[in-house]
């Protein structure tokens, strides 16, 4: 029996973020209404009887967007269709991303009852003036408010978004927020490191940007900090209370299957990476239409070679890195055959480091992994 | 062919004066073409040629014209590049020619160029027509540009015509002009063949396909055909003449006329632009005159970009030197580029022309090095090597001493301008030899300037400091003695021999400081920190640095991001074949190239 995650995506949000480049937008009842049906209708035509006979959810995951804006009954809705059509593990990890400002004591009790068992909060920072820079619809109070709320519902895990080397954030901001956000004892924290991705209106805009050495600064205290409370960091950005690491993620880092459902949602099944068309009407015109097959876009079959290179890129993100024994299991040759050259040149750089069976970034190699992971493309 | 009925002729001109565009109205009001047919500039069919607005290589066309006599005249219009760089093609030009129109501009009168493109065409005793152009524009002052005419140059200027190629205006005079004025060929068309080889392209289909002048005799299809120098011998396959950008095939081609031969010749080099062609079977006794030979005057290092195209860019080079004889080259290797060839050229704007084609025409992507003259080494032991490439300097202890080669320069520029000019030429150690009123307002200047001082953007300079009134013209001089060294520049401690230059003890540090500026902009930063230093010798006298890289990590990476991160780091990897490697420092191409434009900013 194979554990896969399901990812659905909810592409609506009530503004968009002025660093944001996930497929979302702001969208009428109308459209989400419509939306929501052609997504039951996708879950729907996915099954298969012999999949489901080797194939079992462990982990679905509401991504947006704000899957927030979406009500409790139709969240519940789309939880019955999945349960339906796939065989779903009675403790699989049902994650809902949700922002503050969004999701009152109702829906979130509403939430539970669906059977979500996990929220993802995005803080960002408890500097409203940096909130408003990063064109968040919500203030620290509306979080905290939201968190307090989740809380006394019963929600028990809990992760919270925080960002480092935002516009006009210095170091003790930083730190407070870092304070603050373990004042309230998250389970999990995931701690990102901003990024200006192009097209987003932070490409084109002046920003204040923290100059590089403090940017790294944040960046090491946030090790620091959390190690002190007992999180560990177990991914590049990510960090969990002992058994509390995010298992849909885990999901995408060890190179397990997963399906995506909604507009651009990608999916990795059985050998194929393909994704969702990314036009809303388009994808509502042909799951209307039941041409499921039509939806797919950016089909690629993953070579032995891909899938090799695949495992190590993704897999030395988690800070236990790629284990020896493992790749040698599933591709039949050992990694330091294939990769021998490029550990052997970063690890005497003190970039990449063998420990026992792992192969793994030193904390150095964390900073500048790309440069070292393009190493592992093939040719 | 009747003889008298053709007129063979070429127009010069200072560049912008507006030959090309008097071309395309022959062409035009001569009826081979219809004003819908006609794009601009006709002649210029080079996609280069088009977008720089310049002339490069000679073309030729020939029209039919009805003269007021009623009678039918051959018109072979041959033309002729307007760029200093290329005065060794005017030439090749002219020899193929009995008589020159000459224009001049109505408002800007004679410039530099008009003066040496008089003088070359005087030389070849051609019969020179004046032709005041731009009449139509509001600052045009024909009277006084004749006058000009008659003063500086002493040709007769009264009734040259006074047209606005633009327009289209008075054409037709120009036509008559060329007629009444320009003497029909000679040569008999039964003596044995002479043909004066003016240019040559490559054809895939027909090989090489030589432009000629019959001088003497007739060629047709069949002749056993004999090119004096090269001794190549071929059998004829078809003669023709050109139409407007194309090849109109005929029976023959005898003493006056200007054409076309193909001969299934396959080799590039058996054709050498200003060779005669003579018949096999009935050979001449004496070549005709050919061009002298030039040499070229600016060297450098022209390297493909990925290593594996060597052989491409050997064959791209040897099939531009076809049509373009005063193009050099010869393999050689360097430490940071692998393999290449050291490349002589005119001149700058040759250098760039030629480099522009390897890219477009023949798609090669190229690194180029710093460009140089050639210098003269003499050896303590007495032998002198003439060194055209730096990396090959004799170690100091063995060099007595080493000469640069001079230019003596005539800058004509307005009386405003004059004193920028004057300081320009001061900071690139140029000597004052005097100045000349041309009339009130213009001054001619000369100097002695040194020929490496002029060969990186002088031009651009002075166009930016005389607000493009300034025109130059120059001529080799001699070989003077002068403090000259080698400037080195190490990455991570490491030479990079494609980088090195020769340059003036004065402005060495000055060079260095800027090369490491500019070297430090360009280089990626690295897992490592990266010193760039400027040395002569073992004394270092100029140093950057390139920090290391602090960050360089994906924060995100969740289930849709893996397709986009993954090409992401392909590009990073493809990136990074790109470059090149010294030490264990990836240098990208554009490092190589930025050097030469170090004066940019100023």
């Amino acid at each position: 029996m194979k554990n896969i995650g399901i990812y659905i995506h909810i592409p609506f949000c009530v503004k968009k973020c002025n660093y944001c480049d996930f497929l979302s937008a702001p969208a009428d009842n109308t459209v989400k209404e419509l939306y929501l049906r052609a997504l039951q209708g996708q879950i729907a035509s996915f099954y298969e009887e012999d999949y489901n006979r080797s194939h079992k959810v462990t982990s679905i995951y509401f991504g947006g967007g704000t899957p927030s804006l979406v009500s409790a009954e139709w969240i519940g809705k789309l939880l019955d269709t999945v349960k339906k059509f796939f065989v779903v593990d009675d403790n699989a990890e049902i994650s809902i991303e949700c922002n503050p400002g969004t999701a009152d004591e109702e829906k979130l009790e509403g939430y539970l009852a669906a059977g979500i068992n996990r929220l993802s909060i995005g803080l960002q920072s408890t500097n409203d003036d940096i909130l408003c820079t990063l064109g968040r619809v919500h203030d620290f109070s509306q979080f905290l408010q939201v968190y307090k709320t989740a809380r006394r519902v019963g929600f028990d895990n809990i992760n919270i978004d925080i960002m480092s080397g935002l516009p006009d954030q210095t170091l003790e901001d930083y730190s407070q927020t870092l304070d603050t956000v373990l004042s309230l004892a998250p389970e999990h924290i995931s701690a990102y490191s901003l990024i200006i991705e192009p097209g987003t209106p932070f490409e084109h805009m002046e920003l204040n940007l923290p100059d590089e050495d403090t940017e790294r600064e944040m960046y090491y205290l946030t090790k620091r900090r959390l190690a002190e409370f007992g999180y560990e960091r177990y991914e590049i950005s990510n960090y969990a209370k002992p058994l509390k690491q995010c298992r849909h993620n885990n999901i995408y880092w060890t190179g397990r299957d997963y399906l995506g459902f909604g507009i651009g949602a990608a999916s990795l099944d059985r050998g194929f990476r393909y994704s969702v068309v990314r036009d809303i009407n388009k994808y509502m015109d042909l799951a209307f239409k039941e041409k499921w097959s039509d939806m797919f876009e950016n089909v690629e079959k993953l070579t032995d070679a891909d899938k090799m290179c695949e495992y190590c890129i993704l897999g030395l993100r988690r800070c236990e890195g790629v284990s020896l024994s493992r790749f040698e299991v599933k591709f039949g040759r050992k990694l330091l055959g294939v990769y021998g050259d490029v550990v052997m040149k970063y690890a005497q750089m003190g970039l990449l480091r063998i420990s026992g069976d792992n192969l793994r970034f030193t904390d150095r190699g964390i900073d500048v992994s790309n440069t070292v992971l393009a190493d592992f493309m093939p040719d | 062919m009747d003889q008298s009925k053709i007129r063979n002729f070429c127009i010069i001109a200072h560049i912008d004066h507006g030959k090309s565009t008097l071309a395309d109205r022959i062409i035009e009001s001569t009826g081979t073409l219809t004003a819908r047919e006609m794009q601009d500039q006709v002649l210029d069919n080079m996609d280069l040629e088009r977008e720089r607005g310049i002339t490069i290589k000679s073309q030729a066309v020939r029209v039919v014209y009805k003269a007021k006599d009623g009678q039918e005249y051959i018109l072979n219009l041959i033309d002729t590049p307007g760029h200093v760089d290329f005065n060794y093609e005017v030439s090749r030009s002219l020899a193929a020619c009995d008589g020159a129109i000459l224009v001049v501009d109505a408002a800007q009168g004679i410039e530099a160029q008009t003066l040496a493109n008089v003088y070359l065409a005087l030389d070849h005793d051609l019969e020179v027509i004046p032709v005041i152009n731009k009449i139509d524009l509001p600052s045009a002052e024909p009277q006084r540009v004749i006058n000009e005419i008659e003063d500086v140059i002493g040709l007769e200027a009264q009734d040259a015509p006074l047209i606005s190629a633009k327009q289209g205006l008075n054409i037709d005079q120009v036509l008559e002009a060329v007629v009444e004025k320009i003497p029909a060929p000679k040569g008999d068309k039964n003596a044995p063949l002479k043909a004066l080889i003016f240019d040559s392209v490559y054809d895939s289909y027909k090989g090489v396909i030589i432009f000629c002048r019959v001088m003497e005799g007739t060629v047709r299809k069949g002749t056993m055909i004999h090119m004096m120098d090269t001794k190549a011998e071929e059998l004829v396959v078809e003669v023709g003449y050109f139409g407007a950008g194309q090849f109109i095939p005929c029976d023959e081609l005898s003493a006056g006329m200007v054409g076309y031969i193909t001969a299934s010749i396959k080799n590039v080099r058996d054709t050498m632009v200003g060779d005669t062609v003579t018949d096999a079977d009935n050979m001449a006794s004496e070549p005709l005159p050919g061009y002298k030979k030039v040499k070229p005057m600016v060297y450098c290092g022209l390297y493909p970009a990925d290593g594996s195209k060597y052989g491409d860019l050997r064959d791209a080079l040897e099939k531009l030197q076809l049509n373009d004889a005063s193009l050099f080259f010869e393999p050689e290797t360097s430490v940071a580029l692998g393999f290449g060839f050291r490349c002589g050229f005119l001149g700058l704007l040759h250098l760039e022309i030629i480099q522009e084609r390897l890219e477009r025409e023949y798609d090669l992507d190229l690194v180029t090095t710093a460009p140089g003259v050639v210098y003269k080494v003499y050896k303590t032991d007495g032998t002198m090597i003439e060194l055209t490439n730096p990396s090959n300097l004799p170690d100091p202890s063995e060099i007595e001493h080493m000469e640069e080669p001079m230019v003596s320069a005539e800058i004509m520029v307005t009386t405003d301008y004059v004193g920028n000019i004057m300081d320009l030429c001061q900071q690139r150690r140029g000597i004052y030899m005097g100045m000349e009123y041309m009339e009130t307002t213009r001054a001619l200047l000369k100097y002695e300037l040194p020929l490496n001082e002029i060969i990186y953007d002088f031009f651009d300079a002075l166009k930016s400091r005389s607000k493009g009134y300034a025109s130059f013209d120059y001529e080799m001089k001699e070989y003077v003695p002068a403090p000259l060294v080698k400037l080195d520049i190490l990455i991570n401690r490491e030479e990079v021999d494609a980088l090195s230059f020769i340059v003036h003890e004065q402005s060495a540090y000055e060079r260095g400081r800027k090369m490491c500026e500019k070297l430090k902009d360009e280089i990626p930063r690295h897992l490592f920190e990266i010193p760039i230093q400027a040395a002569i010798g073992n004394k270092i006298i100029a140093r950057e640095t390139v920090k290391a890289m602090r960050k360089d990590v994906l924060a995100k990476c969740y289930g849709g991001d893996i397709s986009r991160k993954k090409k992401l780091l392909e590009k990073q990897k493809e990136g990074k074949k790109r470059m090149r490697q010294i030490g264990n420092v990836e240098i990208p191409q554009s490092a190589f190239m930025s050097v030469l434009k170090l004066d940019d900013e100023k």
